[in-house]
C-alpha cells in the first residue's frame, strides 16, 4: 500500500511536471478565481469594519429636566444598565455639560458672554446610551418613554437620530447579504471553471487511461496521480493568490484610511493573515481534488 | 480454461440494436495458440473485450480460470487483467513513459517492489530485443519496435493468456514475422496465446486452431486450421 501510494505521489507530480503548459493554464485559472474570491472576502471584511466602526460613534440621549434630582437620575442609568440591549451608560451632568459647552466655544465672545448674562446653568443633565446592536435602539428609546421616567425626562434623542439610525441598519444589512451572495456566487463560477479546466485536462488524457485499465491498474492507482495534480493546483495558485492580495491590501490601505481614518486594513489584515492565507489554500486544494475525482470517474467505468 | 457459454452481445442504440456475437459455444484449453479469424465486423473484437470485461455480454456466461468475468465488479477487473496480457493492433503504450516505464508500470499496478521491476523489466525487453532503446519514448520507436515493447509489457506479469488483437494489422510483412515469432516463442514456454487475424500467410502458415468466425457466430473451429475464405 505505501509502495502504491509513492508511486502515485510520484506519478501525480512527474505528470504535472510532463504537462507542463497544461499545468501552467490550471494554475493561472485557480490563482484568477482566488484572487478574486480573496478580494472579495477582504473587501467584505473591511466594509463590515467601516460600518461598525461608524455604529459605534452613534448613540441616543436623554436630557434631564433641570429640576430633576441627581439620585433619581442615577437610578434611570442603573435602571439602563441592566437592560440586555444596552452597551454602556454615561451620566453627564449639568456642570459637566456646561464644561464640555465652554470648551467647545472657548473662542466665541458672543456665547461666553451670553453665558455671564444670564449666570444661571441653562443646560440640562443627560445621559449617553450605545446599545449593542443598531435594531436595540428602538427598544431603548421605547423603555425611556415609561412615565415613571416622563416625569423627570426633557427629550429623549432618538426621535431626532432615528433617520441615520434607519440607514446605517439598511447599509449594513445590504453588505453583510450582498457580500455573502456574492461570495456564493462567485465560488460557484470559480468552481465551475476550476472543474473545467481539469476535466479537460484529464479529457486529453483519456486514452492512457483506458490503457492502464487494461494493464490492472485499480481505480485508486489511475485516480490518485490526477488527484495529487488537483492538490498541486490548488496549492499553488493559491499561495501565488495570497501573495497578490497581501500586496492589494498593503498598497491600498492607505486608500482606505483617507476614506475612513479610524481603519487600518494593513494592521487588521496581517491580524488575520493565517485565516485568510488558509482560506484559500482550502479552498484551491478543495476544488483541485473533488474536480480531479469526479473528472476522472467518467473515464474509469472500462 | 477459458470458456464461453451461451454467449450473446447486442449493441443497444437508441431504438435499434445490433447484434454482435451470437450464441457463442468456445472452450480454449491451457497452453494452446488459437488463431481467431474473421472479416471486420464479424465479432473477433467484441469476443475480446467480453473476455477482457470490457464489455458485458447481454446474455450468457464467460469465464476465465476461476473467474466469472460477466459477474465481476469494477474493482475487481484490475485483478482479473493482471493475469492477462493484452496486445492491440495500435500498441496503446503510455505516450508520456519510455519503453522501460511503459513495462514498467504493468508491475508497477500490481505492486511490485522497486527491486523486482528493476530486475525484471529490463530481462523482458531483452527477450523483445529492445534493451538498447529502454529509454526512448513511444513516439521514438518505429511500429515494430512499439509492438514489442507492448509484447513485453504483456508478458512481465507472467499472466495466465496472451491475448493479441491484430498486433500486426499495422506492421510491414517484416515485423509481422518478428511479432508471430515472439507469439510463438511464449506459447512454448506455457503461456495461452489467442490471436486475431486478418493475415492469412501466417494463419496458414502456423498450423495451430482456428476459430472463423463470421456474422457474429461461430462457422469453423479445427486443429491445425487454415484460413478459409468465404
Amino acid at each position: 500500500m505505501l509502495t502504491t501510494l509513492s508511486r502515485v505521489i510520484k506519478y501525480g507530480l512527474v505528470g504535472f511536471w510532463r504537462n507542463g503548459w497544461l499545468s501552467t493554464a490550471t494554475i493561472a485559472i485557480v490563482f484568477l478565481v482566488l484572487v478574486g474570491f480573496g478580494g472579495l472576502i477582504m473587501f467584505n471584511s473591511l466594509a463590515n469594519i467601516v460600518l461598525t466602526d461608524i455604529q459605534d460613534k452613534i448613540d441616543i440621549s436623554v436630557y434631564f429636566k433641570t429640576e430633576a434630582p441627581e439620585d433619581r437620575m442615577l437610578e434611570v442609568q442603573r435602571s439602563l444598565e441592566s437592560l440586555p440591549e444596552v452597551k454602556s451608560v454615561e451620566y453627564i451632568s449639568r456642570d459637566k455639560a456646561l464644561e464640555t459647552f465652554r470648551e467647545q466655544h472657548k473662542d466665541d465672545e458672543t456665547v461666553s458672554q451670553a453665558l455671564e448674562a444670564i449666570d444661571v446653568n441653562p443646560l440640562a443633565a443627560s445621559l449617553n446610551i450605545k446599545a449593542r446592536e443598531l435594531k436595540d435602539y428602538e427598544a431603548i428609546a421605547g423603555y425611556l418613554e415609561k412615565d415613571t421616567f416622563r416625569e423627570i425626562t426633557d427629550k429623549v434623542s432618538y426621535t431626532q437620530n432615528v433617520g441615520v439610525i434607519d440607514r446605517l441598519k439598511k447599509i449594513k444589512s445590504t453588505v453583510e447579504q450582498g457580500g455573502l451572495l456574492l461570495i456564493v456566487f462567485i465560488s460557484l463560477i470559480a468552481a465551475l471553471i476550476i472543474f473545467n479546466t481539469i476535466r479537460l485536462a484529464i479529457y486529453s488524457n483519456r486514452e492512457e487511461l483506458s490503457v492502464m485499465r487494461l494493464v490492472g491498474a485499480s481505480n485508486f492507482f489511475i485516480r490518485g496521480p490526477y488527484m495529487v495534480q488537483g492538490v498541486v493546483y490548488g496549492l499553488i495558485g493559491s499561495i501565488m493568490s495570497a501573495v497578490v492580495v497581501t500586496l492589494g491590501v498593503l498598497y491600498s490601505s492607505p486608500y482606505v484610511k483617507i476614506f475612513v481614518p479610524d481603519v487600518n486594513g494593513w494592521a487588521y489584515y496581517l491580524s488575520n493573515l493565517f485565516g485568510f492565507v488558509a482560506m484559500q489554500v482550502i479552498f484551491g486544494v478543495g476544488l483541485g481534488v473533488v474536480s480531479s475525482y469526479i473528472a476522472v470517474r467518467k473515464y474509469l467505468r472500462i | 480454461m477459458i470458456i464461453f457459454q451461451n454467449v450473446t452481445k447486442i449493441y443497444k442504440m437508441d431504438d435499434h440494436e445490433t447484434v454482435a456475437v451470437e450464441d457463442i459455444n468456445l472452450h480454449i484449453h491451457q497452453k494452446e495458440f488459437v488463431s481467431m479469424v474473421g472479416k471486420s465486423g464479424a465479432g473477433k473484437s467484441t469476443l475480446i473485450k467480453l473476455l477482457t470485461g470490457e464489455e458485458k455480454p447481454t446474455k450468457g456466461k464467460v469465464s476465465f480460470g476461476s473467474y466469472n468475468v460477466n459477474k465481476l465488479k469494477p474493482n475487481e477487473l484490475p485483478f482479473l487483467r493482471r493475469k492477462m496480457g493484452v496486445i492491440f493492433q495500435d500498441f496503446r503504450l503510455l505516450p508520456n513513459k519510455n519503453a522501460y516505464e511503459n513495462v514498467a508500470f504493468a508491475l508497477e499496478v500490481a505492486g511490485r517492489t522497486q527491486q523486482e521491476i528493476m530486475e525484471f523489466v529490463p530481462q523482458a525487453l531483452e527477450m523483445v530485443g529492445l534493451k538498447d532503446k529502454m529509454r526512448n519514448f513511444p513516439r521514438e520507436l518505429s511500429g515494430g519496435e512499439k509492438q514489442r515493447v507492448a509484447i513485453a509489457r504483456a508478458m512481465i506479469n507472467h499472466p495466465d493468456v496472451i491475448i493479441a488483437d491484430e498486433p500486426t494489422g499495422n506492421l510491414d510483412p517484416v515485423n509481422t514475422w518478428e511479432i508471430l515469432k515472439l507469439l510463438l516463442k511464449i506459447n512454448e514456454l506455457g503461456t495461452t496465446v489467442i490471436l486475431t487475424t486478418h493475415n492469412k500467410d501466417i494463419v496458414n502458415s502456423i498450423n495451430k486452431r482456428v476459430i472463423s468466425v463470421e456474422d457474429g457466430r461461430v462457422i469453423r473451429d479445427e486443429e491445425e486450421g487454415k484460413y478459409i475464405l468465404v
